[in-house]
């Protein structure tokens, strides 16, 4: 694989990664965060719908009349994410009936169309997949370091397994239950996205309204 | 009936507790008048689509749905998705060429926010809850009335907190998109406060 080519696999992961720069696919993933299993498999699905997609309609995009290609997209995303939650269904029932309707939600899940639109229609196939698994791999990231933390600290276990025994079965560790609910996880990503920034200043957006300090006022 | 109605507007807020349609929740927060506009049109899209994909769910998709033609082991609920997809955007198209005939001013305020919400994820999001939670038609059109309202609420409060933020002086990588974030979960926090709080 040259460089060029590598690039568009791992610039997603932290560099232009779909969640914390682009703004991409936030809508549904948080909510499957209280846990690591369901954030794994919701991972995985997306994963194999965008790398999916994109390379299915960076096949098709010489054919495609302008006029139509959102509904066209659209129909591969959604038969794309229909086969995936049959198949979850099929062989991991519980785990399905726990993400509910939020498989289903890939659908409109900005990432995939949102990559379709501004990659997989200008480039050749392969770089498309790439940048598919890519931005999957980026959005899992995110996903997963916040169900790490979330399920640590709000139920003292990892996968399920316990890590840090509970005071209620006679261990030491008293759950924090605000992580299992929704504002902890706009917390974490909040600050997140201040560690990455920090370490990568060329993300800081930059600021309309500077603060002018009263010296430069007064000398002016 | 009440219940379902605040239940979806305040303790089951699709933005603040689902996460859904956080996308546009951040991006078209900027102003107070655009949240407003966005706010809008999707309370009137959401309260009808969720109604119409109540009847097509039950009228074409379920099991035995078929049944009066003589098929009665016929299940299409897998194709709920593809559909629902479809009712939305033909609804939103609909939408916008009644509103263009017959409303031109009304048009140019709300137009550009209709494509919008086509892919907005508490759109699709209120239809699944539907069909997840078994509404029947009285409940769903109160669910999509309330959980539109609930997602133009929280946009419309958020904006007029992220305007005033503008002026803030907060740390350089936290700019932006993170304070949003931040802000969101405080909000989201207010919210979580009405669980637990029961008509009389």
């Amino acid at each position: 694989m040259r460089k060029s080519q590598l690039h568009h696999l791992t610039a997603p992961l932290i560099d232009n990664n779909p969640v914390t720069l682009q703004m991409l696919g936030i809508c549904s993933a948080l909510a499957v965060t209280t846990a690591l299993d369901t954030a794994l498999i919701m991972s995985l699905a997306l994963l194999t719908v965008l790398a999916t997609a994109s390379t299915l309609i960076s096949l098709i995009k010489a054919h495609l009349p302008s006029s139509i290609r959102l509904v066209v997209q659209i129909t591969i995303i959604a038969s794309l994410v229909i086969v995936t939650d049959q198949v979850l269904r099929a062989y991991a029932f519980e785990i399905s009936q726990r993400l509910s309707v939020f498989v289903g939600l890939i659908v409109t899940n900005c990432i995939v169309l949102g990559r379709a639109e501004a990659f997989a229609m200008h480039n050749p196939v392969w770089p498309s997949f790439l940048d598919g698994v890519g931005n999957g791999l980026g959005y899992g990231l995110i996903l997963m370091i916040v169900a790490t933390i979330r399920e640590l600290f709000g139920s003292g276990a990892l996968f399920g397994v316990t890590v840090l025994p509970l005071a209620t079965e006679g261990g030491w560790f008293e759950p924090l239950g605000f992580m299992l609910l929704a504002p902890s996880a706009f917390f974490i990503i909040g600050l997140l996205i201040w560690g990455i920034r920090t370490r990568r200043p060329a993300q800081i957006e930059a600021n309309k309204f500077p603060i002018i300090s009263q010296a430069v006022v007064e000398k002016t | 009936m009440i219940e379902i109605l605040l239940k979806s507007v305040f303790q089951e807020n699709l933005a603040l507790t689902f996460f859904l349609g956080i996308c546009t929740f951040l991006a078209v927060s900027k102003r107070v008048e655009t949240a407003v506009g966005l706010g809008v049109a999707m309370i009137v899209v959401q309260s009808l689509t969720v109604p119409i994909n109540y009847l097509i769910f039950q009228g074409l998709l379920v099991e035995g749905a078929w049944a009066w033609v003589g098929l009665p082991e016929v299940d299409l609920t897998y194709l709920k998705l593809i559909s629902f997809i479809g009712v939305i955007a033909a609804t939103v198209q609909i939408m916008e060429m009644t509103l263009e005939r017959y409303a031109p001013t009304l048009h140019q305020s709300l137009g550009v926010f209709l494509p919008l919400i086509t892919v907005n994820c508490a759109i699709l999001g209120g239809s699944l809850f539907m069909v997840e939670r078994r509404y029947d038609l009285p409940e769903s059109v109160v669910y999509g009335v309330g959980s539109g309202v609930g997602w133009a609420l929280a946009i419309v409060a958020f904006a007029a907190i992220r305007e005033r933020l503008r002026y803030a002086d907060a740390p350089e990588g936290l700019r932006g998109l993170g304070l949003a974030f931040i802000v969101t979960g405080l909000m989201s926090m207010g919210f979580s406060a009405f669980v637990g709080v029961t008509l009389p």
